[in-house]
């Protein structure tokens, strides 16, 4: 688990190339530069206000960097709008869950895999094309139901998301990027809430995952997760890369002690 | 029973059944005030007619509407300009080339081509309007579409296109006159019953003792609407029950989640706009338009907000509630007051034998406050019967702030119509 | 050199801003042709008129009087719908109402004041009270005061029973429940003084000011009246607490909140300095016009927020500025197109403002 690191490696899937991003006159995130390899399971970390969540709003679209590029598999997507981003086949989820409160959790499911033939108007109408767009939603609703059950959420498969727990919340996020079939996906902190019997069974699910040939990135503040499960991590403090390495590596750096202990340098 | 218990077993029916429940229950109400108000027959059932065309026109606004605000939370207050840019368009390309005299000539197409001419244009200046939609708040975008709406009324009030002349063909809007629909969605209905077979009917009816042939004439085209109004309706359920529908949803909820989940929010706010103004095109042409008759006076701003509340009454987001909301506000805070008024004297002389006093309508407020404070209600009434108009949108606003405060999900809006192709039951946990 | 760099920066200018190159070049394009009017001057492209014409000194000066005018009444009753609008966050659809009533109420007022036979008559404003600033100054003045006090009082009432109840809903919650405020006081207004349109001034006197523009004592009284409230608004949210605490909601109100400013305290006060302004500004609206109707702030509305949008919502000074450009537009669009189209016009302005520059002239500034 720790010799990848500093291995030659393969092409990237995400590559990341001196972003910065500016609110007004704040610096958020400064020169940050990074490759994540194709099946990893790469953390990342930092004291709040580090600039991850920032990191990831400007890899996914949600925001445009001030500067820097952003390649996914080979294809620049720096500028490119979050949809595009998420066509790409990298999705993410969000620290603070975002549910689509007034959509039951299997329409918040269904909502995500792409380029569904009945999200065309003609498809959704036309009566013999309608039935292509059944089929299809046969077979996802297969899909939805299962990842329900693995996340523990079928009781609640026709409530309202905005009716869930904070806990369940991150878990129906992390189901819904799923349920696209991404190539990859960016976590804010999903595992904050969310109790720790869950959390290992995820935990061994995003390995399982990962060996199926998904990508994650995982933003966490539980170090013990992060030093168990991540590999390699790269530590973030005050919107600049502070350094990236194994979980021992990590472990024995001073700076990240001193960023985490000392706050302000 | 409370509200909430009448609620939850109203929940449960097949949706047809509120709607048929409804319209029979109005019917039976309006049979009863006409019977009591010694309507003969051909009158009856016109009181009859008009509810049920008033309820279709307005259900199909409304459920127009629920795309935008109810699915994809997207406030559209120029309903009065989209129905508008409908009917007008309508009733010039199929106008008549050479009217009578004093007329303003139209393209003289036929009819089916100015009805899709209305509904396409109606469509593309709704795709306009989306596109300042695509980048404001709710809020903006109410300000933005309501001066749209303006802006087009003004423009077909003015003077500057009440009659041209473009490479010889002469057309236009007739300004403040307003502009005779010569050909419209009416005629084709009167021409039926006016030839065999359609003929045969209006003699039975006038043989029943409905002698009227306009009325026979005017039930033929309540029942098109009401038609139209389930094609409308199978129309907006299947886009309500597709994915499309779900990413209007997610629309209305988050656009930055439907965002980061590969959905390209821009091009769906566009189409479902222009679709939604399509369909507000041709309720505009079904509804103004078979008047013979439109004038800008009829697009006023203050019928997108009737729209707004009958949508808000039977619940935005919902289909069924669109239409039971359009049929409510119609026949009761639309219609009704309007058939009181236009029977005050009767209304008021039954009033009078029951609680005495004088049907001489006061002047002045301050006149009827006085009789009102003299135990002298019937002459109180009359006032309020010469102002109905006035104390029925008293009555709306009322509603609407009742609603919005207690109960802003209307009748229906609380229900969970999911949006999928399919019920979305696995083996297991089948239902 | 310098040429090149001029040339670099107007190229990279139209690649960056390319709306607002092509708002100013439409405003030149506009400045030019009047400028080409005044001379009377016509240009002429293949046979086809394209800019110029004619038109007079003196017309000129009449629109620009009377886009003063009208901008400065929008000014002042924007100010109300502005500071409501930023400070409780929603697009309050019944400001035109609070016009509409303060301007009844003052004016009924007036005319009883004024005196003769028949209160009631007068209540109801039945026939011309014939009110004139030179004869009937009390009158005038406590029908003014009654406008601001009946308005405090209406949006105090509408704040207590509508809208405090509704403080956590979302804005466009409360903009649908005003478009319900807006119908309930309009027609009760109706209700009471029917549907009319009402004269109440008698002919007001004409005065001519350095023998440059000749405007009557009543429009004089507004322009005075009107920017005296204004400029009066604009120091006292500038100096003090008031403004400062409003200034605080407007940002953030939980912040505000947690901060120890009494918020429902300042929405009172937001809605009695924001209601009282509103009614003087309906009362001076039909000094100026000479006729009263039920409806009359409501058709108003629009023009009224196109000057608070144009201004930046928020902002005083914004919603005064945004006044006058306003009614500027509204008068002078008629040297180009029907004088039935001129709010066409405006309301053409108010959409390019909110695709261009959403946050308005002032916005951002957050004055007050
Ligand atoms: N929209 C914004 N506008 C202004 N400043 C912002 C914005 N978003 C983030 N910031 C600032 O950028 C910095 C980085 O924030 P970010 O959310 O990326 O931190 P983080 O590492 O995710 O922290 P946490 O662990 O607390 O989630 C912070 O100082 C924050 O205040
Ligand atoms: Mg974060």
């Amino acid at each position: 688990m720790s010799e990848s690191s500093d291995e030659p490696t393969a092409e990237p899937v995400l590559a990341v190339d001196s972003l910065e991003k500016q609110f007004g006159g704040i610096t958020a995130v400064e020169d940050v530069s990074f490759d994540i390899q194709p099946g990893s399971l790469t953390g990342l970390i930092g004291p709040n206000g580090a600039g991850k969540s920032t990191t990831f709003n400007c890899i996914s679209g949600t925001l445009t960097p001030t500067s820097g590029t952003v390649h996914f598999q080979g294809t620049e997507i720096t500028d490119a709008p979050s949809h595009v981003v998420a066509e790409h086949g990298l999705f993410r989820t969000f620290q603070i869950a975002r549910e689509l409160e007034e959509m039951t959790v299997l329409e918040n499911l269904l909502l995500a895999p792409p380029n569904q033939l009945g999200e065309s108007l003609i498809y959704a109408v036309t009566p013999g094309l309608r039935q292509r767009v059944q089929k299809q939603e046969r077979e996802l609703r297969e899909r939805a139901w299962e990842l329900l059950e693995r996340f523990e959420l079928e009781h609640l498969a026709r409530e309202y998301a905005g009716s869930l727990s904070g806990g369940q919340r991150k878990l129906l996020e992390l189901a819904r990027a799923l349920m696209a079939e991404p190539s990859m996906v960016l976590l804010d902190e999903p595992l904050a809430g969310v109790n720790p019997t869950l959390e290992t069974q995820l935990l061994e699910g995003l390995h399982e995952l990962r060996e199926e040939g998904y990508t994650f990135l995982l933003v966490e503040h539980d170090m013990n997760v992060i030093m168990n499960h991540c590999d390699p991590i790269i530590v973030m403090h005050q919107g600049s890369i502070l350094t990236v390495g194994t979980a021992d590596e990590i472990r024995s750096n001073d700076r990240v002690i001193d960023a985490y202990l000392g706050g302000d340098r | 029973m409370t509200a909430s218990g009448f609620r939850s077993r109203l929940t449960g029916l097949p949706d047809a059944v509120y709607v048929f429940g409804l319209m029979a229950g109005l019917y039976v109400v309006f049979t009863g005030l006409t019977v009591l108000l010694n309507f003969e027959l051909a009158g009856v059932v016109n009181t009859l007619r008009a509810i049920t065309y008033f309820s279709a026109v307005y259900a199909m606004v409304v459920l127009a509407l629920n795309l935008h605000w109810g699915y994809t939370g997207l406030f559209n207050l120029g309903v009065a300009g989209f129905m508008a840019v409908g009917v007008y368009t309508m009733a010039i390309v199929s106008g008549p080339t050479n009217p009578g005299p004093a007329e303003i000539p139209g393209l003289g197409m036929s009819l089916w081509v100015g009805v899709v001419a209305g509904v396409v244009v109606a469509g593309l200046v709704g795709v306009l309007a989306s596109l300042p939609a695509l980048r404001l708040e709710a809020d903006y975008l109410a300000i933005v579409t309501l001066a749209l709406s303006e802006i087009i009324r003004l423009v077909l009030n003015s003077t500057l296109i009440q009659e041209v002349s473009v490479f010889g063909v002469t057309f236009g809007t007739g300004g403040a006159t307003g502009l005779t629909v010569q050909n419209n969605p009416q005629t084709p209905v009167t021409a039926f019953f006016q030839s065999w077979p359609g003929s045969a009917i209006t003699d039975m009816a006038m043989a029943i003792g409905i002698n009227r042939p306009t009325v026979v004439e005017g039930i033929g085209y309540a029942i098109v609407l009401g038609a139209v109004v389930g094609l409308l309706f199978v129309f907006v359920r299947r886009i309500a029950t597709s994915p499309f529908g779900r990413v209007l949803k997610a629309i209305r909820e988050d656009q930055v989640v439907a965002a980061a989940l590969g959905k390209d929010t821009r091009w769906f706010k566009i189409i479902i706009f222009g679709v939604g103004c399509g369909l507000m095109g041709l309720a505009g042409i079904l509804w103004y338009g078979s008047d013979g008759y439109i004038n800008p006076l009829s697009f006023r701003p203050n019928i997108t907000f009737y729209v707004f509340v009958a949508l808000i009454i039977g619940g935005a987001g919902s289909n069924t509630g669109s239409i039971i909301g359009g049929s409510i506000f119609a026949s009761v805070l639309f219609y009704l007051p309007q058939f009181l008024e236009q029977n005050s004297t009767p209304v008021l002389d039954g009033i009078q034998s029951v609680l005495g006093g004088s049907t001489a309508t006061p002047q002045t407020v301050i006149d009827a406050g006085g009789a009102l404070v003299g135990l002298d209600l019937t002459a109180f009434l009359a006032y309020c019967f010469a102002n109905i108009s006035s104390l029925r949108f008293i009555g709306v606003g009322l509603i609407l702030i009742y609603l919005m405060q207690r109960r802003p999900d209307g009748l229906f809006g609380h229900r969970i119509e999911t949006a999928a192709s399919v019920p979305l039951t696995t083996g297991d946990t089948d239902e | 050199m310098g040429m090149n760099i001029t040339h670099d920066t107007i190229a990279e200018r139209v690649r960056e801003q390319p709306t607002q190159l092509f708002v100013g070049l439409i405003t030149t394009l506009f400045l030019a042709d009047l400028l080409l009017k005044l001379q009377g001057t016509t240009v002429l492209l293949f046979d086809t008129h394209v800019l110029g014409g004619s038109i007079g000194l003196s017309e000129l000066f009449t629109y620009i009087l009377d886009g003063l005018i009208v901008g400065i009444a929008v000014g002042l009753a924007g100010i109300g719908l502005s500071m409501t609008y930023s400070i409780l966050n929603f697009a309050n659809f019944a400001h035109g109402e609070y016009l509409t009533s303060g301007a009844f109420v003052g004016w009924a007022t007036a005319a009883v004041v004024a005196g003769g036979s028949g209160v009631a008559d007068r209540l109801l404003l039945q026939s011309n009270p014939g009110l004139e600033l030179l004869s009937t100054p009390i009158a005038l003045t406590v029908g003014l005061c009654m406008a601001a006090i009946s308005a405090v009082g209406l949006a105090l009432l509408l704040d207590r029973l509508v809208y405090k109840p509704m403080r956590e809903a979302e804005g466009i919650s409360l903009l649908i429940a005003s478009i319900g405020v807006a119908l309930l006081v309009r027609y009760t207004i109706a209700f009471i003084w029917q549907t009319g349109r009402y004269g109440v001034t008698g002919s007001p006197t004409k005065v001519t000011i350095l023998n440059l523009v000749t405007l009557t004592t009543h429009e004089l009284t507004l322009l005075v009246l009107g920017g005296v409230s204004m400029v009066g608004v604009a120091i006292m949210l500038e100096f003090t607490k008031l403004g400062t605490a409003m200034r605080a909601m407007a940002d953030n109100e939980s912040l505000a909140r947690v901060s120890g400013i009494p918020v429902e305290q300042v929405t009172r006060l937001t809605w009695i300095v924001g209601g009282g302004l509103t009614g003087i500004a309906g009362y001076l609206f039909v000094l100026e016009s000479g006729t009263i109707a039920f409806n009359f702030g409501w058709i108003n509305l629009l023009l009224i927020f196109s000057a608070v949008i144009l201004g930046g919502i928020g902002s005083v000074y914004g919603a005064m500025v945004g006044g006058v450009l306003i009614g500027l537009v509204d008068k002078l669009a008629q040297v180009w197109i029907p004088s039935d189209l001129t709010r066409a016009a405006v309301f053409v302005v108010l959409i390019a403002v909110l695709l261009v520059r959403p946050t308005g002239l002032f916005g951002g500034v957050k004055t007050a």
